[in-house]
Order: C-alpha cells, then structure tokens, then sequence
C-alpha cells in the first residue's frame, strides 16, 4: 500500500482545498475532494401531477425492477437461485444489475454489520429516484440472532425507508418472489414514495446512521 | 438535393419500424437464450417496458458536457448507419439517403459511436469504465480488420462503393447473391458480425458479470434510455448491412424482417453455444482465421 492510500483522504493534506497557481499566472482554488463527491443534499422529486401519466410510469417501474448486485450477510446466498431455472425472477421483470446508478431495488439480504452498513448508505445514496429497498429475514427487523451482537445494527429502517420486509431466516427464494410481487403492490399503487421520504426526513436518518458510525469519513451525501 | 417531406417522412416511418423490430428480436433473442438454459425468460414487453422505466427516472445525474455527449454521438453513429442504408430495393421511399459511396461513410459511422462513447463514458470518471472502453475499443479495432477486407473484397468484385449498387447487382435469383459469387468475402463478414454484435464469444466489454458492465457503469435513466434505444437500432441496421452486402437485399418489408431475423439469430445461435472469450483471446482469434479469410477473398478479386 502506498504512503498516500495510508492517511485517510479527509485528513491528507495532498486532499486538501488550496490555491494554485496556473501555467499563466491565473490562481484559482482547487478541492480535491470534491472530484470525488457531492455534499449536494438530496432532492424530493415529486410524483407527475396527471394521474393517468403517473399510473402508466408507475406500471412500467413496478414490471422493471432492476436489483442491485449487493449482498449482505447470510442472505445473499438466497439471491443467485433467483436467476436460476427452479425460480426464474426474470418472469417477473426482476433483472440483476451490477452498478447502483442502474439499479432500482436493494435488497439488504440479513444481518448488516456496521462496517457493512456504511457501504450499504453510499450504495443507497448512488441509486437514482424512485428506489425501492427489501429487508430480507429477521435480521434487518430486529436483529434476529444476532439482536445483542455488538457490531450489527438491529433495526434497518433507523438507517434507511424500508419498502417490503420479508420474515425468515432465512427466508427460501420463494418468500423473495413472494416480496417482489408485493412491492410490485405497492409501487402500482403509488406508495414506493420512500426515496422521498428519505429526502423529506434527510436530518433524521443522518443524525441515525452518524449515531451508530463512529469513524465517518465520507461526505454527508454523495449522490 | 431537393428537400423532399415525403421522403422524410418515410425515414422517420423507417427509424421507427426498425426501433421496433429490434426492440421485439431482442425480446425473442432473450428468451431463445432463457429456453436455452432451461428458463421461462422475459415476457415479450420486457425491452419496451425497461426502456419507458429508464426514461421515466425521475433523478439524474452528470459529470459534465462530454458524459452528456457521449450517448448522443452513440445515439447519432446508430442513426447515421441508419440514414445511409438502404432498407427496401426497389423502391425509392425505402432506400432512406443512400448515395454513390456511402459504404464508406456506413463504416465511419460504426467507429463514431464507439469514440463517442469513450469519451462520454471516460467523463464519468469511474475505474471500471476506462477498462472497459480501453478493452471495447482494442476489440472492434480487430473486428474491423476482417470486416473492412471483406468489404473492399466486395467493393472490387462490383466495382463500385454504393450499397444500392450491391445489391441491385445480386438481384435475380439466390444464386447471384454475395454469398455464393464470393464465399470468402461473407466468411469473414459472418465472423466479424459476431464481434459487432456482441454476443457471447466477444461479449466482454459490456457483459454485466464482467466488471461491472464495462463503459457504461455510470450512465443511468435517461443516458441508458438513449443507449438503449440505440443497441436496439443498431442491432437492425447492422443485420440490414450484411443483408445487402452478402444475402442479396430485401424487396419487400417481409424479406427485410426474415433475413435481419436470421442474421441476428446467428449470432446468437453462437453466443448460446459458445462461452466467453477473454479479450487478448477474441484479439488473436480476429487476427487469425478471419483475417486470414479476408486476405484470400481480397487476393481472389484483385
């Protein structure tokens, strides 16, 4: 590992806002970090006002849901015989995707540990507008087995708005089906408003998430 | 060139008959490969309805002019092949702007889009996209080579660069087609046109289990939206190009859609066949048999 990777970004003076001189004598200020991340809050984005449009979109979100390639904990073991012949998500318009930008569903597949749980927020923050989360298995309820361990969080939606819970543990790959088709529900019905709500109560769930995460170095939001 | 609304008109018809089929032969590709492996697949609507989902993202967000950009020569170099490619022969509303030499022009449009995406994809500033415009562009550099000779093969045995001219000199009969007055030319096209396609064997660069999805990686909502509408063009027109060049062209709509369908069907009968090649083993292999086939097609006309 080299020196520089060592430090912390945030603490690197190599990272650190500064003025420049140019080539021509132009000085300007230049912020490393900002090369890397946003601090832009997010934005309520709301529903389109003519019912008919919003129906219609809302159908088309519900019959394509994008998955998130994101597992935590023991359940992600549940997640690769979705795309198997035996269950066959893409029956149902659920199709993996590899990158948060792409993706409109997260599933936080059991336990979260709080290392875990940092990665999971960055990966929330980066999907785009409407987003749906699925809680899978007792874990990501109330700790399930783990509810005294000292380094797993017990409640999921202290962290982030929670869609569809789906009890177990763990829960076979029917019982996700069975919690796509739900969310399909419920998006149909116009309630997958929860990437609104996480931008509606931001000061909360980040005074949460900050609670818990005692070395946070990384931008308050970051897309 | 006077301009001419009803010809435009038939254009845009065209565009939209075409975004269409490729959207409806990538559902039915999707689900050959699901039955393949032994899987129910998509329903028929999938492509439509990913497509209305993405451009229906409420969110977005850029990295500058050139990540704009970036889908929009894409999207540009999809529809200028399209533009110059005559769809329908025999009749002068089908044949879009086709001119004397616009094979050449047919060519540069498929590196246009390839460039463009490069630079919109390296805006994005993500890792993964620079390996994965770095391994896209080194790919169709060599995909090129056998598909160029087998192109100017044909060029010479015609005498001529204008593809209305090809394919008016393939008419009357299937045995006039490219195919059979010059085998060597349409081997090297067939093996190049899987590389173009990008399907298993040379499926790589954007292979979402690869890292992740190659140039694309940061693009979403509405930028994937226009990708997307794009592949679904360009995976027509490209079908449509070797229609012309090897398989005699098409005179009626019916034709068209048989023969694209049975071009695009080969390289997917491959793809579900065939597993993955790593990048420096695709490379070799153009500049193997394919190139080689090319050279001997070239020398036979000279």
């Amino acid at each position: 590992m080299s020196e520089e990777n060592k430090i912390n970004k945030f603490e690197n003076p190599l990272y650190a806002k500064r003025e420049v001189t140019g080539p021509d004598g132009e000085v300007f200020t230049v912020d490393p970090i900002k090369d890397y991340f946003s601090d832009a809050r997010p934005k309520v984005h709301e529903p389109n006002s003519i019912p008919v449009i919003e129906n219609f979109l809302n159908w088309a979100r519900s019959e394509s849901l994008w998955v998130l390639g994101f597992g935590t904990g023991c359940g992600s073991i549940e997640i690769p015989p979705l795309i198997t012949p035996r269950f066959d998500a893409f029956r149902f318009g659920v199709q993996m995707r590899p990158t948060p930008r792409q993706s409109n569903v997260f599933i936080i597949s059991g336990y979260l540990s709080i290392k875990t749980l940092k990665r999971a927020i960055r990966s929330y923050e980066q999907m785009q507008n409407p987003k749906y989360v699925l809680a899978l298995g007792s874990c990501t309820i109330n700790g399930g087995m783990y509810f005294d361990s000292y380094n797993t969080i017990n409640r999921l939606d202290q962290y982030m708005p929670v869609d569809v819970y789906i009890a177990g543990c763990m829960p076979r790959p029917e019982a996700l089906l069975a919690g796509f088709n739900k969310l399909k529900e419920f998006i149909k019905a116009g309630k997958g408003e929860k990437a609104n709500d996480y931008a509606r109560n931001f000061d909360w769930y980040k005074a949460n998430q900050k609670k818990i995460i005692k070395d946070w170095n990384m931008p308050d939001y970051n897309w | 060139m006077d301009f001419d609304l009803k010809r435009l008109g038939f254009t845009l018809l065209g565009l939209l008959i075409v975004l269409n089929w490729g959207l409806l032969m990538s559902a039915i590709m999707r689900k050959m490969g699901a039955r393949v492996a032994r899987r129910y697949g998509i329903p028929w609507r999938q492509p439509w309805v990913d497509l209305v989902k993405n451009y229906a993202i409420r969110s977005q967000i850029t990295h500058g002019v050139m990540f704009y950009l970036g889908p929009v020569f894409r999207f540009s170099g999809g529809v200028g092949i399209f533009l110059f490619m005559p769809m329908i022969i025999g009749s002068k509303l089908w044949l879009n702007y086709s001119f004397q030499g616009d094979l050449v022009l047919i060519m540069y449009f498929q590196f246009f889009g390839m460039l463009g995406m490069a630079l919109g994809a390296g805006e994005g500033g993500h890792p993964h996209s620079a390996i994965g415009i770095s391994r896209g562009l080194s790919q169709f550099t060599v995909i090129e080579v056998p598909l160029t000779l087998a192109i100017l093969s044909l060029a010479i045995q015609y005498q001529t660069l204008s593809l209305v001219d090809i394919v008016e000199a393939q008419q009357g009969g299937f045995q006039n087609w490219s195919m059979w007055t010059n085998p060597f030319a349409t081997a090297a096209g067939m093996l190049a046109i899987l590389g173009i396609m990008g399907h298993s064997p040379f499926n790589l660069v954007k292979a979402p289990n690869e890292i992740p999805i190659g140039p694309p990686t940061e693009y979403h909502a509405t930028f994937l939206g226009v990708l997307r509408t794009n592949a679904a063009v360009l995976h027509v027109v490209e079908a449509a190009l070797f229609m012309n060049l090897f398989f005699g062209g098409a005179t009626n709509w019916f034709e068209f859609i048989i023969k694209t369908f049975l071009i695009y069907f080969w390289s997917v009968f491959v793809g579900v066949v065939f597993p993955r090649f790593r990048i420096e083993q695709s490379v070799s292999w153009f500049l193997k048999v394919p190139l080689v086939l090319g050279i001997i097609a070239i020398i036979l006309f000279m």
